[in-house]
């Protein structure tokens, strides 16, 4: 509670105590002093006083602005209105709630937004720079340049993106990424800021001023997430502007147009004398109804407040939206197109079979002596795969044959490494393999021995986000890939993905995406998932870019239009999950607000709903709906 | 230049947006952003009459909202 909200409802807590106390003692008659109009007016101007003494002043400074459309300025009037009519009660039970209304408002919105605050506590607040004599100085993170030394001490803020030079730690990556687990980090890596150093002390050459940094680039984005307005904010932002006109013109025309219609049929003869009647002041209490209701706050602030919570809500599970519209998107998210490798898969090659599998020890040894000296990801995996000392003294020579694999005289074989064409030229007598993955075939003394097919792993969690995407109602998830064909789909049955296309040349994925985007109807939306690092242009064209595991990539930040900041693929159907529930709830607060304030217009102009009726349409539902809004910050 | 400011009780989100309508119309403003929720304002200016712009802007918010303060 701020040090306004606290004075504030203090004088609500006054004004309704005095407001009750002589409301029940008259209706009980205690109070027979009340009984006389002008005490009794004074005593409900005292209520009235207390809270709305600034909701009047508003009102004269809108006046002063020639802003008769002012939300304060209208209250106003209506409960002047209400005074002037003799409903003096209500008069001050309006302001009473409507001030009500307003205080829990800014209390729930003030409740939300600490909590974007929380999130947004990244911010370092200082990088000790070392200087020339050895010394640290505390300086302001935006002092640092590139190829500066910083000193990062044991659980402070790592200030601006840089790479260890000295010291390891296991640095806490959790306000960043939403991954729990701290992440080791040793000289040579990078780090990014706004994590956490754990219990080292790290010196770090800085790589990035601040404002390049990780931190700053996040919270900028952030921050600046609401001023891109999805449809929905933009059509209550349209609707609130012709609302409080037409409300206001109809209140106009309803204390003054009924009236003298009836008087005139009365002069006219066509209505008898005394038929119907209420008479000019029963008309204008019903238009002082009208303009109680007239305000469009309801509206104005719990649709963009969904979207900020929701915003929130993706924010605190690691994944970064740039704007409401982007999560509106996604609520409507029909078709999610991903790309395979770093994305699907871990963009890791392992040793998936050998063949023939009995003599997998024999084969995989003779091919880790030939790739000993070769730091391919290919000789990698073979090499981990095998997982025994090599013995270097044996290997006796090693030859590149570029384009086919390596011939290698080890352990007294003369050894052959590589692909097909390796195998020919050397008429061995191989067995060609049609498994999917990279393929090396190994001879040794011009015998063939085997194959060793590699190929690179699904993500663990890729084929249950897929499975839960379907589940929340995404009816295509479809894979780009440059792989052979053989690959791409045993990926996608591995995942049960609906759709692949394989050995696609880069500029192929953008036209394949254009193409999809043109199938989806109406409110269905494509999203593509990529590693940010080569997807640029696709990220750009698709009605959503999410790029995955980029934390500290810059370059996906900002074509990404959803950056989620640790590689876990089952983020997505989790942020379509929080996408799906704002948008229900925008939606609702909608139709809740228009709808119950229709209803009273109608029954106001009726003479049906009275002013506590309109009261509530006006306050009661701002406070449901904000109440509401608030919904979706949680997960 | 592109500047960044805190804004301090700010109440209203309509008043937001009638605040952005009025700097958008003085002179020298480029781009201008309120953000009721972050209670920020960020402004891009020309830079030799950055101050002088940033006057007309405090005078523009006080005309919406005379409680709102920006926080220099």
């Amino acid at each position: 509670m701020t040090k306004k909200q606290r004075k504030e409802l203090q004088r609500i807590i006054i004004a309704a105590a005095v407001f009750f106390v002589f409301m029940i003692g008259e209706n009980l008659g205690v109070f027979p002093f009340m009984e006389n109009k002008l005490i009794r007016f004074i005593i409900f101007l005292v209520p009235y006083y207390i809270v709305g003494k600034d909701v009047v002043k508003g009102a004269l400074h809108g006046i002063k602005e020639r802003d008769i459309f002012d939300e304060e300025f209208l209250m106003t009037l209506a409960t002047i209105g209400a005074f002037a009519v003799g409903e003096f009660p209500e008069a001050a039970a309006v302001m009473l709630f409507y001030s009500i209304g307003e205080w829990f408002q800014g209390y729930a919105v003030g409740k939300s937004r600490k909590s974007i605050k929380a999130l947004m506590d990244i911010a370092p607040e200082y990088a000790n720079l070392l200087m020339e004599d050895g010394s640290t100085k505390e300086v302001d993170p935006s002092e640092v340049n590139p190829g500066d030394i910083i000193m990062i001490k044991a659980g402070e803020r790592i200030p601006v993106d840089g790479e260890i030079l000295e010291g390891s730690s296991m640095v806490d990556t959790a306000a960043i990424t939403g991954e729990s687990v701290p992440r080791s980090a040793r000289p040579g890596d990078s780090i990014i800021s706004g994590c956490i150093n754990g219990d080292g002390l790290l010196k770090v050459k800085v790589l990035k001023k601040y404002e390049d940094s990780t931190v700053a680039k996040i919270l900028d984005l952030v921050e600046n997430a609401s001023s891109k307005k999805s449809k929905t904010e933009k059509f209550i932002t349209r609707f609130a502007r012709v609302y409080t006109p037409i409300v206001v013109i109809g209140a106009v025309i309803l204390a003054f147009l009924p009236p003298l219609a009836i008087a005139g049929l009365k002069a006219a003869g066509i209505l008898p004398e005394g038929a119907v009647d209420g008479g000019l002041l029963e008309w204008i209490r019903r238009a002082c109804t009208f303009l109680v209701i007239s305000c469009p706050c309801a509206l104005v602030i719990s649709v963009p407040l969904s979207f900020f919570g929701g915003i929130g809500a993706a924010s605190r599970a690691g994944v970064l939206v740039k704007g409401s519209n982007y999560l509106e998107s996604l609520g409507e998210l029909s078709v999610l197109v991903s790309d395979k490798t770093g994305t699907l898969t871990r963009g890791e090659f392992k040793v998936s079979s050998v063949i023939p599998e009995e003599k997998r020890e024999d084969i995989l040894q003779l091919a880790a002596y030939a790739e000993n000296f070769s730091d391919h990801p290919i000789a990698r995996s073979i090499k981990a795969a095998f997982n025994k000392d090599i013995d270097e003294k044996l290997i006796k020579s090693v030859e590149n044959i570029s384009g086919q694999g390596i011939r290698a005289l080890a352990k007294d074989y003369e050894i052959l490494c590589g692909n097909d064409k390796l195998m020919r030229e050397n008429g061995i007598d191989f067995v060609p393999c049609k498994e999917a993955g990279t393929v090396v075939y190994v001879a040794s003394d011009g015998k063939f021995a085997g194959t060793i097919v590699i190929s690179d792993t699904v993500k663990a969690e890729a084929k249950e986000a897929v499975s839960s995407l379907k589940k929340s109602g995404v009816k295509e998830v479809i894979m780009l890939t440059g792989d052979r064909k053989e690959v791409g789909e045993a990926v996608a049955r591995e995942l049960g993905l609906t759709r692949t296309y394989a050995e696609l040349l880069p500029g192929d994925k953008v036209s394949i995406v254009e193409e999809l985007e043109e199938k989806l109807l109406k409110n269905e939306k494509l999203a593509f998932v990529g590693d940010g690092i080569n997807d640029a242009p696709v990220l750009a064209r698709a009605d959503i870019g999410i790029a995955m595991g980029s934390m500290g990539s810059d370059a996906a930040i900002e074509a990404a239009d959803v950056v989620i900041m640790d590689d876990d693929l089952m983020r997505i159907p989790q942020v379509v999950r929080i996408a799906r529930k704002t948008l229900s709830i925008a939606k609702q607060n909608i139709v809740f607000a228009i709808g119950v304030k229709i209803l009273v217009l109608i029954l106001g102009a009726l003479g049906i709903a009275n002013m506590w009726a309109a009261v509530f349409a006006d306050t009661g539902v701002s406070f449901i709906c904000v109440l509401n809004s608030l919904r979706a910050l949680k997960e | 230049m592109k500047k960044k400011f805190d804004l301090e009780d700010l109440d209203c989100a309509n008043c937001a947006r009638k605040m952005e309508d009025a700097i958008r119309k003085i002179d020298g403003v480029k781009d201008i952003n309120i953000s009721f929720m972050a209670q920020k304002l960020s402004i891009e200016a020309d830079d030799d009459r950055f101050d002088e712009i940033m006057k007309e802007v405090i005078k523009a918010c006080k005309k919406v909202e005379p409680d709102c303060n920006i926080l220099m």
